[in-house]
């Protein structure tokens, strides 16, 4: 994160001279310096009386994401995720800084970049409803002039790894919400784009469904090197996609880093669900404790950057155990921990 | 916000469960003001082409009436206040469709309906409460302006006497439940008919032509005049503005409205209470 | 510099190098991007199109039921002109073959504009759930996508109407003096006509990038135009007339080319060569709708949702 800012003149220069193509020495395939959006919020104070009010939607947000990294995007709603996104794919205008995807200014050459990558809104199909699925497809083909034989090799190896054979003779409103988003995803990747943006892949999908969806991505970023670009609720997504998250609110980048150091610098837990064969007093272990006891079922906290297993194991070895469960922390648990700490140490550094 | 007050329909009953019928249906009649006003822009955007319609309408009605003058037993100026009271009762009437029918149907689609079925509150009653709500809105909305306007542009018959006003508002209020129970009729063709879309257009295409939104039904010819003038959709803008010219006896009038409404509400029983045994025997 | 962008991409995609320098090469602005952009549009309106006719195949009773309708709505509509005619014999001096003449043109201009772009009134329903913004992020031009949306063959049901009344207005016409420029000014006012009510279609869109919730402002211009001109201008204010001249030239659709073969006066002292206007102020039309759609895109893209 160091080095990219001292050559953010060297930078200029060369676009200056080129800006359809262009590179920086460490490969950055996506570059945000000071990148703000700010709209103007009309809030309605009476019957015909409006008030204006500026809202920072995206307030100097500066990273690099480089070519083949798989970034995991999060933070509470209304925190700037999708502001962010729209700006990346071309959809807005930023209102300040300097943003490039594969050396393109996204927002004045967008038709251009849209070539390039690849958009998966979560929530919002843009499969054909009352079509084959493979209908879509075709579309895809012919509006991104796929050549004839790099679309049959992409769309086979979709098909393959997505499982999608039997699916595409099926009218999209009969595929459940799991195979729609494959399906989704499928449309998205047929051009063969460098970056792929998926705004909530996850989101409603049953767990044999995710678990589909993110072998599918690993393999995506391992083999052909696209570099992926998720907003998610889901701390799973993180754990398992992503080396790298960044955390954005109230428009600001909060963290960019490896999840374990989130996890250090949120000092968050996990929980140890046990179920005992009768009821017994809290469990008493040194890396743990107990938060909460109903009958035989006990919870206790540990923390998240330990394993669970030489926990488990020694509560096996002591007590009478019949099941359990681990629990991950939720990204909001995570992010309200983060704020807790930082408002701590404000506090001690105050006094 | 506005997802929240679209969801405003028999989802909210379970609630209100313990309150007196009466003041729920006022709640839901309340609640269905709200919902339409709080499109603004849409209501000043309707404001806006409904008084363009009416003045263009009013400018043909003018060189007809002055070809002829007393067609259909009306004057130049009654035959003009009879065009700015179709605009102004256009939307209140749902002539154009556009209620709460699509709702309906969408709901008996997806069979949410059922539910709605086992609720407290009787179906008819609470779409009922809900659609006149809206229709005042859009009768105060939507039809005030461009009323005003049409007497501002053009010379309108408007009666003195204040007694005229409250019969012709009467007549409205009747012409309103007429389109309502007749609407709910056609939703629920919806628990027999595949699509809804074709029904509903049918229906639109009769509503907009014998309502008299393209011509007052006492212009039309022989026995089409005839028929046109018995059917329900004589109810909705030739019945008040025939009370409002003095063009009617009001009594007489009402009794025709009141009449269709009562045939019509007690046809929409009928059909609730098949489609409810339908619901009942294919387990919703 | 241009080798080092395609290095980048890995081996898999070295091989496109070539066909990206050429394929993007269009996209530049200049005359000839210009022109690329057009043909773009074209192509990707005919696909989406296809598909929504595909898709409406789906449901083909439903299909054939709303373009009954749609056929039987526009029938009624001039119907009831038939009815005024048959307690009158003149309206504003005009006959039923002479009143069904610009009722013709009329319809057909405004049922080939409704059929090419009459679902961009839905662009205030797109920005508000957020759809648009996946048309935004696809290699093609936005207002193909948005005019291509929802496109619907039933509304062929409108201009068939508008053809068979023409053709009923051209058989009964008795008083008019037919010329080589009067034969040829009838389809080129028909297209030109199309064109206008396009533009307006257009520019509704773009206004419903400022006022989301206004469609409704547009069907004033749109169904409210075309009940306009299917009256003799005769009938109208005077004030409406030159509004409909000089600020929003609908006039140019139907009304002076249509004056001029039936021999009526103009309104408003207008010379006589203004009957032959209309591709001009169609084209001047669609330019400025265009500039309106520009801008409209613009800010939503500044503002957002």
């Amino acid at each position: 994160m160091d080095g990219p800012f001292n050559e953010s003149f060297n930078e200029s220069f060369a676009d200056s001279f080129n800006g359809s193509s262009h590179d920086s020495s460490h490969d950055s395939f996506i570059e945000l310096d000071g990148v703000e959006k700010v709209f103007d919020v009309r809030k309605r104070t009476g019957f015909m009386r409006s008030e204006r009010r500026e809202v920072r939607a995206v307030d100097s947000i500066s990273f690099r994401v480089a070519r083949g990294e798989m970034v995991g995007y999060i933070g509470p709603n209304g925190a700037g995720k999708s502001t962010t996104i729209k700006m990346l794919t071309g959809i807005l205008t930023p209102s300040g800084g300097r943003l490039r995807v594969a050396g393109i200014d996204p927002s004045r050459e967008r038709t251009r970049l849209a070539r390039r990558i690849g958009v998966v809104f979560g929530q919002r199909t843009t499969l054909w409803w009352d079509l084959p699925l493979i209908d879509s497809y075709r579309l895809m083909h012919r509006m991104y002039r796929i050549p004839d034989a790099r679309y049959r090799e992409n769309l086979d190896r979709c098909v393959e790894l997505l499982e999608l054979a039997d699916l595409l003779d099926v009218p999209v409103r009969q595929l459940s919400l799991g195979q729609r988003m494959r399906g989704d995803i499928a449309a998205a990747l047929l051009h063969d784009p460098e970056v792929l943006y998926l705004d909530e892949p996850t989101i409603g999908l049953d767990v044999i469904s995710k678990a589909r969806v993110r072998e599918f991505l690993r393999d995506l970023n391992t083999e052909r090197g696209t570099t992926v670009l998720l907003t998610t609720h889901d701390l799973q997504d993180i754990e398992q996609l992503c080396s790298r998250v960044m955390v954005i609110d109230h428009g600001r980048l909060m963290y960019d880093g490896p999840l374990t150091g989130l996890h250090e610098v949120g000092d968050s837990e996990r929980t140890l669900v046990v179920d005992l064969e009768r009821e017994l007093p809290p469990i008493e272990v040194p890396s743990a404790r107990v938060v909460r006891v109903e009958g035989p079922r006990q919870w206790l906290a540990f923390p998240a950057s330990e394993s669970a297993a030489p926990l488990v194991a020694r509560i096996a070895a002591e007590y009478p155990l019949v099941d359990l469960s681990v629990r991950d922390p939720d990204i909001e648990a995570v992010i309200a921990k983060m704020y807790a700490d930082q408002a701590e140490k404000a506090g001690r550094a105050a006094s | 916000m506005r997802t929240k007050l679209l969801r405003f329909g028999p989802d909210a009953l379970g609630k209100a469960g313990v309150v007196g019928s009466g003041r729920l249906y006022a709640a839901v009649a309340v609640g269905g003001f709200r919902r339409y006003a709080t499109y603004r822009t849409a209501t000043l955007a309707g404001v806006f082409t409904n008084t363009v319609f009416g003045v263009i309408l009013a400018s043909t009605y003018t060189a007809l009436w002055d070809e002829r003058p007393h067609l259909g037993g009306y004057d130049q100026s009654d035959a003009l206040t009879y065009v700015w009271l179709g605009q102004a009762l256009l939307t209140t009437m749902c002539v154009m469709g556009t209620g709460f029918e699509d709702e309906l149907i969408e709901r008996i689609r997806t069979g949410d309906i059922a539910i709605d079925l086992y609720r407290p509150a009787d179906l008819q009653m609470w779409w009922l409460a809900q659609d006149l709500g809206r229709a005042l809105f859009q009768f105060v909305g939507r039809g005030l302006i461009p009323f005003a306007v049409g007497a501002w542009l053009f010379d309108l018959t408007l009666p003195a006497s204040p007694l005229t006003w409250l019969a012709f508002l009467v007549a409205v209020a009747l012409g309103a439940l007429v389109s309502y129970s007749f609407r709910f009729l056609v939703a629920l063709a919806a628990f027999w008919l595949m699509d809804g879309a074709g029904i509903v257009q049918m229906t639109w295409l009769a509503g907009v032509f014998c309502s008299g939104m393209v011509l007052p039904l006492n212009v039309f010819p022989g026995v089409l005049g005839e028929v046109v003038r018995a059917l329900p959709w004589a109810a909705l803008i030739q019945a008040p503005a025939d009370v409002l010219l003095g063009a009617a006896d009001p009594v007489g009038t009402f009794a025709f409205q009141a009449g269709w409404a009562v045939a019509l509400l007690a046809a929409g029983r009928f059909l609730q209470a098949a489609a409810t045994r339908r619901v009942v025997v294919q387990g919703g | 510099m241009g080798v080092s962008g395609a290095v980048g991409t890995g081996v898999r995609t070295g091989s496109r190098a070539h066909d990206d320098r050429d394929g993007w090469g269009a996209w530049d602005d200049g005359p000839l991007g210009r022109w690329e952009r057009v043909l773009d549009g074209v192509r990707a309106y005919r696909m989406i199109a296809g598909m929504w006719i595909r898709s409406t195949m789906a449901y083909r009773v439903s299909f054939v039921m709303t373009t009954i309708g749609n056929l039987t709505a526009t029938g009624l509509d001039f119907l009831a002109i038939v009815l005024m005619f048959s307690r009158i014999d003149r309206l504003g001096g005009y006959s039923l073959p002479e009143i069904a003449f610009l009722y013709g043109l009329s319809a057909i201009s405004f049922g080939t504009a409704d059929l090419v772009v009459g679902s961009m009134d839905r662009l205030g329903r797109r920005v508000r759930d957020g759809t648009l913004d996946t048309l935004l992020v696809r290699p093609a031009p936005v207002l193909a996508q948005v005019a291509a949306d929802r496109f619907a063959l039933r509304r062929l049901g409108r201009i068939t109407q508008g053809l068979a009344v023409l053709g009923y207005a051209l058989l009964t016409l008795d008083d008019v003096h037919w010329t080589i420029l009067k034969v040829l000014l009838v389809p080129v006012t028909v297209i030109s006509g199309g064109a206008i009510f396009c533009a307006v279609f257009v520019g509704g869109a773009a206004f419903q990038f400022v006022a989301r919730d206004a469609s409704e402002v547009q069907n004033a211009f749109t169904y409210g135009g075309a009940t306009l001109l299917q009256y003799p201008p005769g009938l109208f204010a005077r004030d409406l007339v030159r509004g409909v001249t000089f600020v929003l030239p609908l006039a140019f659709v139907n009304w002076l080319p249509a004056l001029y073969v039936l021999g009526r006066p103009y309104p408003l002292d207008l010379p006589e060569w203004v009957a032959f206007l209309p591709p001009l102020v169609a084209a001047g039309c669609c330019a400025l709708a265009g500039l309106a759609w520009r801008a409209g895109l613009r800010s939503y893209r500044s503002t957002g949702s």
